[in-house]
């Protein structure tokens, strides 16, 4: 193991001291720069929060005209039923472009489409939103097409990580299942998606946190008002809470509200108070997501 | 060092002490069963000591190139039915190409073009049967122990799942069946819901032949199933490799010598991309007809 001879040592004893207190003082800035962004998440949540609450009354809490509970719940079916209609697409089309899209033109076109499907503005796909799903449809606004809105917004990021999560595989996986005698349809559906069911759902938690912030393809989609009657559970009624053709307005629609037309006296506590309750949808999801995230990992295979 | 050139030294003595109880056992046995056997099957046994049993595969002139890269020349080779063929030969040969012509692995990679015929069972694999029907008949294990992510159970009911076997006790009754068979089952039948990614690699590699035999395969092509265990578990495996063969046809890659020494009935020497010496297991290293076979078994190169 000792191949310097004894002249060469103590330089080689130098060397290895200095790439030692390298090291040491890069770990030292990762730390630093970790602690960092902590710190500066944990202010920003804490100030949002403590000021969202310290300025609220009870009756903001209400499900009802006056209070943020409905918007609350809208935001919460809003992005239900975003991900009812882009987790199932965005999965396909990731499993097409890893599994099945040979290179070529049509790929290499479908693959640019995608990029710049993700990289849209939002207030963009809201007026597109607007114009197909609206105007063309003489619909009022809706949370439905609130949620198509914000379902074009997520189905590239859920494809993207489907794709990447299917090609970060290790080969021999899909090269076993073919090698039994499998199709690649058995392959892909019982043991590659399952096996990429991690990385997926993670994929899937940030599109949904997308989904929970997004205001401007809400603005022209699912509107700015909402009148939900909790006594009526008729789903065809424009006033019960299920009907996801009713307009819907959402907790980030609220704050913009609340914050450019100032209606009543209280809107800016109506504002942090919302900002809080987002803030804490938003904090609680992608905790709870990744202690999923991790469980299926850690428990990859065990099964019952 | 000192310590690890210990080791070394014990385990080739316990190897070579292995080999002879291993060539003893086998020359006995060999020589009674594939007599009676092989009468039953076909009736034609010849004098000089020689059985002459039908090919489970028959491979003509099979040329196989990699875009332009000719990567098999003009192989022409049958495989013995109930018998264990080694593959060796230096890296980057064309071993393991020729491996997965047998059932038909290389059709998953882009610019191949294949020429000439392998037959098995007298069918034109490439022509007359499709992938997924052949490769339910060929089963393959890799380098690489390669359990899915899924539990030991699982894992061994994925063939026949996938074959469309759904009842509980049927399954339960392969999943013992196929474990006992590579010699696992009471080492893990307490953890068959666990993940097989805790498995140590020899568990691992067992388990994977136990997969494949859960869609009872014909034949089993290995390719160097234990250049990633320890000598230990190698051993298992060869063990079992030679119990398996009363069952099946093997065909096994091996960069190790004495591998392919105690465990293969024939042995087929590969040399940029062609066969330069195809006998007997016996006849290869005790009495090589090629310069080169010689050379390469004699540790000259490669
Ligand atoms: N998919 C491939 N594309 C191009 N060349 C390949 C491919 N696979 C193997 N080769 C080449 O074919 C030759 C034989 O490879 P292989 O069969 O893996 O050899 P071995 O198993 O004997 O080590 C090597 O030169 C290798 O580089
Ligand atoms: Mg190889």
């Amino acid at each position: 193991m000792q191949q310097n001879n004894s002249s060469k040592h103590s330089s080689g004893d130098m060397r290895i001291g200095m790439a030692l207190a390298a090291d040491r003082v890069m770990t030292g800035v990762f730390y630093l720069v970790a602690g960092f962004f902590l710190v500066l998440l944990f202010a920003f949540a804490g100030y949002i929060i403590i000021k969202g609450f310290a300025g609220a009354k009870l009756y903001m809490f209400a499900f009802a005209k006056g209070g943020i509970g409905n918007q609350f719940f809208n935001t919460v079916y809003l992005v239900f039923l975003a991900l009812l209609i882009s987790v199932p697409i965005g999965i396909l089309s990731g499993v097409y472009m890893a599994e099945y899209a040979k290179p070529g033109r049509v790929t290499h076109f479908l693959r640019i489409a995608i990029e710049t499907l993700s990289s849209l503005p939002s207030i963009v796909v809201g007026l597109f939103g607007y114009l197909v799903f609206i105007v063309l449809t003489h619909a009022q606004w809706n949370l439905f097409s609130g949620a198509l809105a914000v379902s074009i917004l997520s189905l590239p990021l859920i494809s993207t990580t489907t794709e990447d999560a299917l090609r970060s595989l290790p080969e021999s996986y899909k090269k076993g299942s073919l090698g039994m005698g499998a199709t690649l349809r058995q392959t892909i559906v019982t043991v590659l998606l399952p096996a990429a069911a991690p990385r997926i759902i993670t994929g899937v938690i940030l599109a949904a946190g997308r989904g929970f912030g997004e205001a401007a393809a809400l603005l022209y989609t699912a509107g700015m008002s909402t009148d939900i009657n909790w006594t009526v559970w008729n789903i065809a009624s424009p006033t019960c809470a299920l009907n996801p053709f009713r307009p819907g307005e959402t907790l980030s629609l609220a704050i913009w509200g609340a914050r450019t037309e100032a209606l009543s006296a209280d809107s800016a506590e109506i504002a942090n108070l919302s900002s809080a309750v987002l803030m804490i949808m938003v904090l609680t999801f992608s905790i709870l997501a990744h202690t999923l995230e991790g469980r299926i990992k850690k428990k990859m295979g065990d099964t019952k | 060092m000192k310590h690890a050139d210990n080791t070394v030294r014990k385990w080739d003595e316990y190897m070579i002490q292995d080999a002879i109880n291993i060539i003893d056992s086998q020359l006995a046995h060999s020589a009674e069963t594939n007599r009676s056997q092989s009468e039953e099957d076909t009736g034609i046994y010849n004098k000089s000591e020689n059985v002459i049993k039908i090919p489970k595969f028959s491979v003509n002139d099979l040329n196989l190139h990699y875009g332009s890269f000719h990567a098999l020349k003009d192989i022409s080779i049958n495989v013995d039915k109930n018998s264990i063929t080694a593959l060796i030969g230096p890296s980057g040969c064309g071993k393991s190409t020729f491996l997965k012509t047998l059932n038909r692995m290389n059709d998953l990679e882009t610019g191949v073009a294949i020429d000439g015929s392998v037959r098995l069972d007298g069918t034109d694999v490439y022509k007359d049967m499709n992938a997924i029907a052949l490769r339910q008949r060929v089963g393959m294990v890799f380098q690489q122990p390669n359990p899915f992510p899924k539990s030991v159970y699982d894992n061994v009911a994925y063939g026949p799942r996938i074959r469309g076997i759904k009842k509980r006790s049927e399954l339960n009754e392969i999943v013992e069946r196929c474990l006992t068979e590579v010699g696992i089952w009471s080492e893990i039948k307490d953890r068959l819901f666990k993940s097989a990614l805790g498995l140590s690699g020899g568990q691992q590699q067992r388990l994977c032949i136990a997969r494949t035999l859960a869609v009872a395969p014909e034949v089993i092509l290995m390719d160097e199933p234990t250049s990633a265990l320890d000598p230990i578990s190698t051993m298992k495996i060869e063990d079992l490799a030679m119990k398996l063969k009363e069952k099946y046809t093997i065909v096994i890659v091996t960069h190790n010598m004495q591998q392919a020494n105690r465990i293969s009935d024939k042995t087929a020497f590969f040399l940029l991309g062609e066969i330069i010496e195809y006998d007997t297991t016996n006849n290869i290293f005790l009495n090589p007809k090629n310069k080169k076979t010689e050379e390469y078994i004699s540790g000259r190169f490669g």
